[in-house]
């Protein structure tokens, strides 16, 4: 018998991400991929995987699932998930070994929105146009381009789970201050005093939220000149403003082209601390050039490529 | 109290528009313009041919080129300084290479459920929707939206149409539409505001193909009328086979 996961009970947005697609965006393909990097890296790294492997990525709720393999180890992190097997509470941010035929169950966390599950030896699934990162909106990759669904057996690659010892990670920090851009490329479509309102304003983030973007409520951005544009091309990060005068922050899902003015493109660095934000919470954001965003890219990649600081060993 | 970089009230062009800390759009101008366009082309082959190192991938749009690439092997200056010196290189108008492709479209019933509806809006004879739709030349500008899906520019300016009141939930996969001056072709089943003028038996999207995105921006597409019957033959040919008998030139 195939070595499986089997999804119970799975929560509604729960997708197969990895690192995401590059070298199709000039064909209309988004590049997809996990909304937080360093959470996902975490997953793997308890769990004994490469950092990139794919692993399920899931909003607010992750599901019931159930062990259809000898054993297997998993770890849950990106914020703090309530984690359970029968009665017994698990932590998140550590790794478990699990027998055949135990239940783990994933609920929601105070302080998170996107969670990850990663299992020792990882998903057995094949990769489509270099990536086993699902885009749901064309039905590209992970399991048939679309959510897990009850029912579904995830092909796992090992029968077993590892002998060495568990682990556990310190959980990723996410300071509150404001979230940095870079202005433009489109801030010429907005009168001075509408950028201010921008980079003085609170925006609240709304429910209505997914993995192609999400609404922010606050006071209104005027355009100077109409709004729309001349469709270009786009990137997550980005803070498009429609007719409506609302933000609407692009994330990992995100079309490759648009055509509303973009005030606005959020830095590497702040993406997934933004993505964290739970539909409520309010943002700032704060403008830094080019020159500053690129010094905090290459720290935030260190902080990335350092993330085996954070795991110790407890068994 | 942060300040806010100026913009300069006449833009000259190519310029040079950071997105973010991985992202730049190389802007010539702000229409939709065969020349325009062709700049575009001109400086992605360009490049693509000097392969430089730290440069991840393009976005081709109507008017500008958006280049992804990594901070930590890129400086900055560097690629802005890397950029301007292939823009300035002359530019060809018509990318080399160009394909060019007739697309099947069955426009009769069932499939082309909106003509009637076009027709009276426009105040044309079906016939004449149908045949001022499939006689005219059409460049693909870009492809984005969805995978696989072109931009195209050209539609005669007689079936210049609003928008429909109620936007369809799905429209099937192979639509050709027509909305606002555009026409395109639809890829998947996708929700659309634009009216079904018909549909092709062509896939412009197929991951299992070994080419699996049909048309690139630069291609020229003509349209030609088909069948019911003859749609139903190329409906039934494996997508590798079908994409050969489209392409005119090689």
């Amino acid at each position: 018998m195939i070595p499986s996961l089997l999804a119970v009970e799975p929560g509604p947005y729960v997708t197969l991400q990895d690192r995401g697609r590059t070298g199709f965006r000039r064909f209309g393909v988004s590049c997809s991929g996990v909304m937080d990097l360093a959470s996902f890296h975490l997953a793997n790294r308890l769990v004994g995987n490469a950092p990139d492997a794919p692993a399920l990525e899931f909003a607010h709720v992750g599901g019931l699932y159930e062990v259809a393999a000898d054993s297997c180890r998993i770890a849950v992190t990106g914020g703090t998930f309530a984690l359970s097997c029968g009665d017994v509470t698990l932590a998140p941010w550590w790794s478990h070994t699990l027998r055949r035929g135990q239940q783990v169950k994933i609920a929601g966390a105070p302080d998170a929105v996107w969670g990850y599950l990663a299992i020792a030896g990882g998903f057995a699934v094949t990769p489509r146009l270099g990536s086993s990162a699902t885009h749901l909106r064309s039905g590209l990759g992970g399991l048939g381009g679309r959510c897990v669904a009850a029912g579904d057996s995830l092909p796992l690659l090992a029968a077993i789970a590892p002998g060495q010892p568990e682990r556990r990670a310190m959980p990723v920090a996410r300071p509150n201050w404001p979230l940095r851009v870079v202005p433009g490329p489109q801030q010429d479509f907005f009168a001075r005093d509408a950028v201010e309102t921008f980079y003085r304003g609170s925006f609240r983030v709304t429910h209505r939220a997914d993995r192609m973007g999400t609404w922010l409520d606050g006071p209104p951005i005027r355009h100077a000149a109409g709004f729309n544009i001349v469709s270009d091309g786009v990137v997550p990060g980005c803070i498009q403003i429609p007719g409506s005068g609302q933000p609407l922050v692009l994330l990992m899902d995100c079309q490759t082209t648009g055509g509303y003015p973009k005030i606005a493109t959020m830095i590497t660095a702040d993406l997934a601390r933004f993505a964290q934000t739970r539909p409520g919470g309010q943002v700032r954001f704060s403008p830094v050039s080019v020159e500053a965003a690129h010094h905090l890219y290459c720290s935030y990649q260190a902080r990335i490529d350092g993330l085996g600081h954070l795991i110790e060993e407890w068994t | 109290m942060p300040s806010f970089p100026a913009t300069p009230p006449n833009p000259a062009y190519p310029r040079f528009m950071p997105l973010g800390d991985t992202a730049l759009s190389v802007e010539f101008g702000d229409s939709i313009l065969p020349e325009l366009n062709a700049k575009v082309l001109a400086l992605d082959a360009a490049l693509a041919a000097a392969a430089l190192d730290g440069i991840q991938e393009t976005i081709l749009s109507y008017r500008s080129l958006l280049v992804s690439y990594d901070p930590r092997k890129m400086p900055y200056a560097r690629l802005i300084a890397a950029l301007r010196g292939l823009t300035a290189r002359p530019e060809q108008t018509e990318p080399p290479g160009r394909r060019h492709w007739t697309v099947p479209v069955v426009y009769d019933p069932p499939y082309g459920v909106d003509v009637p509806d076009v027709a009276r809006r426009l105040d044309l004879a079906e016939e004449d929707v149908i045949s001022l739709h499939a006689g005219a030349d059409y460049r693909v500008y870009m492809v984005g939206f969805a995978p696989g899906m072109p931009y195209l520019g050209g539609l005669p300016e007689r079936l210049h149409i609003s928008r429909r009141d109620a936007p369809r939930p799905f429209v099937p996969e192979g639509s050709v539409l027509i909305g606002g001056m555009q026409t395109g072709i639809y890829p998947q089943r996708f929700p659309s505001g634009w009216h079904i003028l018909g549909q092709t038996p062509l896939r412009p999207f197929d991951v299992e193909r070994a080419d699996p995105f049909m048309f690139r921006a630069g291609d020229r597409i003509n349209f030609r009328r088909i069948s019911v019957a003859e749609f139903d033959y190329l409906s039934g040919l494996p997508s590798e086979d079908m994409q050969p008998l489209a392409r005119i030139n090689s």
